[in-house]
């Protein structure tokens, strides 16, 4: 076991854990988040997927003491119910969910895309979106979510 | 003391539709489906899940309609055996005409409704006739200072009535909350990332368990080497159940790494099949036999037709593959337990749980807690067994979520088909009898009440599932029965004297052979509908093509049902379709080719009506299959949020072309070798995806029906039908690979 400060969603907290535990567990066991989701434990689906200095990393094969220091934001980091961040607001007005697993992967990954390269083309968002799954298929309103994202930043 | 308990025999003897049981909530009793509080707020209970399919907001827009009160005046209970009633399972798109026709859930709102009427028809001193009702208050017509609030009138009292069959609902022509898009009442939370799901509960003292499965089917357990993980931290205990084995730890890691490292020794599983010629395979093992319709004249017609067309079409395994793995808590003290679980069926996993811990029914409780979406039968109810056996070995709460490899490489697939089609024509090119033989295989199943070994963990800790035993097939009776589409929608269905049938083709077999699968089976999204499906629409358009008729005319010219016709129609006209033969003229055989196709479905024979056009691009030199635009049309009755239904449909339109184009289990000599999402292919975000354009008939005039699994249905059979009509090249196995399709091209 090691002790391990993260800074997540702008608070920092010292766990203490061995330093192999992948940060999802820390995230979701620790620290009792909800946003990223174990669902493949591979980095292959995207749902555990958290920003690390603003670019999307997959939290299930990341150990926690790689990213100690960084800056670590879920989901639930970006916004709330009451005052979504503007990526979060438009999946609400295109209602783009179904079982809602995804969601972290599906914005977070928009999100560092976008923040990085605003101008972002379609075949971009599409490359960068090619390791995220949604198996309810909700592609078409997620898609247009993105682009209505792309549009207002 | 009254001790009220339900043995093995009684339960099994009451089981209704669903695998539903009595419980000690009285669906008859109006207080066991709504309560209302002093301050007005509704508070109703159901027995059918939100599985991400919308059910939670339609839900609660359907009591808030029918008790005339906003939508958040409405909290929705699902799926606690403690307090909601036995629905039996959520499943088979039968949600909504389980509570939006003329029974359970609705019913109860409106003699709720109707009760609250006659008390303020007592307390204002007229009749009820004089009565306005909006806004959870009862009003004098007219006179809107005689004034009376429902919970006024209850006082916080229970109804103490029975539900009233005769209550009368209201017409869909008088909704204001019902029909409309109410945005999902989850979905802010989900998107903030603040919803509970199942992979969220957290429960004091809890600890974490991990399953160590065997390494192949048939496999079983011969020793635990627990010396191997001496020294690990925070290991609580290895527990065994026959071929059960699991590990608890304190925390997650913990007990992942414990199992992963746990030296087990198994015999070598007991083989399976090869994949190389498992078609041929199925076709001769032993089977249960059942014949849909059998006008037994079908040999001579096909003797005497003027051109017979023959195909044989197959559909290989292929998975739920849950976005999340399955994932339940359970806290088993002495002869009680709770279990948290995601199950699509919290009646019958109480059972299923009792029957593993040898606790009575009644000493569980099951509480539904949302998982990620489950297509059918996830691995759901085999972790609430995984978590209910962990917990009883330790005596504390466990929660027990699955590896990726554990749900794919145990979960029960959607059936493999092999479906030989013989239609015979007449000299006008007219179709005059239809020959359905179909062979596919199955292995456990939903575990209903009494049947645990119909999923992994039943079957490891003991149980068996589900016996199988050959048949052979005897004559349909009863009626009609269409609920696997395996008669095609351009027959009669006739049995006994009545045809059932969405078509005008009197001489018609169907027979089917089920077989014993090497894997475990269930439900997925269209069980058998599609598979079925897939060969009916894609055997009319090849004699469709033979005559040189138009494929949506062909089809309209041998259905006989209106509401059938109906959506053909309405999605040929939406797609702009050009009436014409497949396949297109003068396509070029180099280069990226384009095609379009149709296909059509009365889902189950009875529940939903639908009808696609695809519109797809083959690149000729690679095989790649690109949707470019799906056109969807749909008839499900009166519409109850015509946004959650376009949803519904969309993701079932292109889960349906990533099944069509991209899904299959794989397997070798010994185990199955998907995995994980390298080794079974899903389209991810940044396929090319269509476009999806739907048309909602929203009829009045008729009962609900489900939607969850139409568009679904009919999309392999359209984009095949768009790939011959690009290439004039039929592939008739799922899935349209790029390596099948090239090949076949290669090939003409």
């Amino acid at each position: 076991m090691s002790s391990i400060t993260l800074t997540v969603n702008r608070q920092r907290h010292t766990v203490d854990v061995d330093p192999t535990t992948p940060l999802l567990y820390v995230l979701s066991d620790d620290l009792g988040l909800r946003g990223p989701k174990f669902g493949c434990g591979l980095g292959q689906c995207g749902a555990c997927t958290v920003l690390s200095g603003g670019r999307a990393i997959r939290s299930c094969v990341t150990p926690a003491s790689a990213v100690a220091g960084a800056e670590i934001t879920t989901l639930e980091g970006l916004g709330t119910v009451d005052r979504p961040h503007p990526i979060q607001k438009a999946f609400v007005q295109e209602e783009a969910a179904q079982c809602g697993f995804c969601l972290s992967g599906v914005i977070l990954t928009a999100k560092a895309l976008l923040d990085q390269n605003p101008k972002a083309s379609d075949a971009e968002v599409r490359q960068a979106m090619s390791t995220v799954l949604c198996r309810c298929f909700t592609h078409v309103r997620m898609l247009r979510a993105i682009k209505r994202y792309r549009q207002e930043v | 003391m009254l001790v009220v308990t339900f043995g093995t025999a009684s339960v099994v003897g009451a089981q209704g539709p669903f695998d539903t049981r009595p419980s000690h909530i009285d669906p008859q009793k109006l207080d066991s489906w709504v309560a209302i509080a002093a301050d007005g707020k509704v508070t109703a209970y159901t027995g059918k899940a939100e599985l991400g399919q919308g059910m939670f907001t339609a839900q609660t827009q359907l009591v808030a309609e029918e008790l005339s009160v906003p939508v958040s005046s409405v909290t929705l209970v699902q799926c606690d055996t403690s307090v909601c009633p036995d629905q039996g399972t959520t499943s088979g798109s039968q949600s909504t005409p389980t509570n939006f026709n003329e029974r359970n859930l609705a019913q109860a709102a409106a003699t709720a409704r109707e009760a609250l009427a006659t008390m303020a028809a007592t307390r204002l001193g007229v009749s009820r006739d004089q009565l306005a009702i909006d806004g959870g208050a009862i009003s004098i017509k007219g006179n809107d200072s005689r004034r009376v609030t429902y919970g006024e009138l209850l006082a916080g009292k229970a109804f103490n009535l029975h539900i009233d069959p005769q209550a009368k609902r209201k017409p869909a022509g008088e909704w204001k909350v019902l029909g409309q898009p109410v945005p999902r009442l989850d979905m802010a939370a989900m998107i903030a990332g603040e919803f509970e799901f199942i992979h969220n509960v957290r429960v004091p003292g809890m600890l974490h368990g991990v399953v160590v499965r065997p390494p192949a089917p048939g496999a079983t357990l011969t020793g635990i080497d627990e010396s191997s993980i001496a020294g690990m931290s925070g290991i609580v205990k290895v527990v065994t159940r026959k071929n059960f084995v699991g590990v608890v730890a304190e925390k997650p890691w913990q007990a992942r790494q414990a199992a992963a490292k746990l030296k087990v020794s198994w015999t070598q599983g007991t083989g399976l099949p090869s994949p190389r010629d498992f078609y041929d395979y199925l076709r001769k093992q032993p089977s249960r036999d059942a014949f849909i319709v059998n006008s037994k004249d079908v040999d001579e017609k096909l003797a005497k037709a003027a051109a017979v067309i023959k195909a044989t079409y197959l559909h290989p395994y292929q998975m739920h593959g849950s976005m999340g793995t399955s994932c339940a808590v359970a806290d088993v003290q002495g002869n009680k337990a709770t279990v948290w679980s995601p199950t699509q069926s919290a009646y019958p996993t109480r059972s299923g749980v009792a029957m593993l811990l040898g606790l009575q029914p009644d000493s569980v409780r099951v509480v539904f807690v949302r998982g990620a979406g489950c297509y059918g039968i996830n691995g759901a109810d085999t972790v609430s067994y995984d978590a209910a056996l962990l917990s009883q070995a330790v005596g504390k709460p466990v929660r027990v979520q699955l590896s990726r490899q554990d749900e794919m490489a145990w979960e029960n697939y959607g059936f493999p088909y092999v479906i030989d089609q013989r239609v015979g024509i007449d000299g006008d090119g007219t179709i005059i009898v239809w020959d359905h033989e179909a062979w596919f295989a199955s292995m456990g199943g939903r575990p209903g009440t009494s049947t645990p070994g119909n999923v992994v963990t039943g079957m490891l800790a003991g149980f068996s599932p589900a016996p199988f035993a050959p048949r052979a097939a005897s004559d349909p009776t009863g009626r009609f029965n269409n609920g696997s589409n395996a008669a095609p929608s351009y027959v009669v269905g006739r049995v006994g004297t009545t045809a059932g049938g969405a078509g005008v083709v009197a001489s018609e077999r169907v027979l089917t052979h089920t077989s014993a699968s090497p894997f475990f089976t269930g439900p997925l999204r269209s069980p058998s509908r599609l598979q079925n499906t897939f060969a009916h629409e894609c055997v009319i358009d090849e004699v469709a093509a033979r005559v040189k008729a138009d494929p949506v005319a062909y089809r309209l010219r041998h259905v006989s049902d209106p509401r059938l016709k109906q959506v053909i129609s309405e999605a040929a006209r939406v797609a702009h379709w050009e009436a014409r033969p497949s396949p297109k003229p003068g396509a070029r055989r180099t280069g990226v080719v384009s095609g379009r196709g149709v296909a059509c479905v009365v889902y189950e024979g009875d529940n939903g009506y639908v009808a696609i056009v695809a519109e797809v691009d083959v690149n000729t030199a690679s095989g790649k299959v690109i949707a470019g635009r799906l056109f969807v049309a749909q008839d499900c009755g009166p519409v109850s949020n015509p946004d959650g239904m376009r949803n519904q449909l969309e993701g079932g339109a292109l889960q349906g072309l990533s099944r069509a184009l991209a899904e299959e289990v794989t397997w070798d000599d010994q185990k199955v070798t998907s995995i994980d999402w390298r080794t079974y292919h899903s389209m991810t975000l940044g396929d090319e995806m269509p476009a999806v354009e739907s048309v909602l008939i929203d009829r009045h005039d008729v009962e609900a029906t489900g939607a969850g699994e139409t568009a679904i249905t009919v999309v392999a059979a359209a984009v095949g039908n768009a790939i011959f009509d690009a290439t004039g090249v039929r592939i008739r196995q799922v899935p349209f690979t790029s390596e099948r399709v090239k090949a076949a091209l290669a090939a003409r």
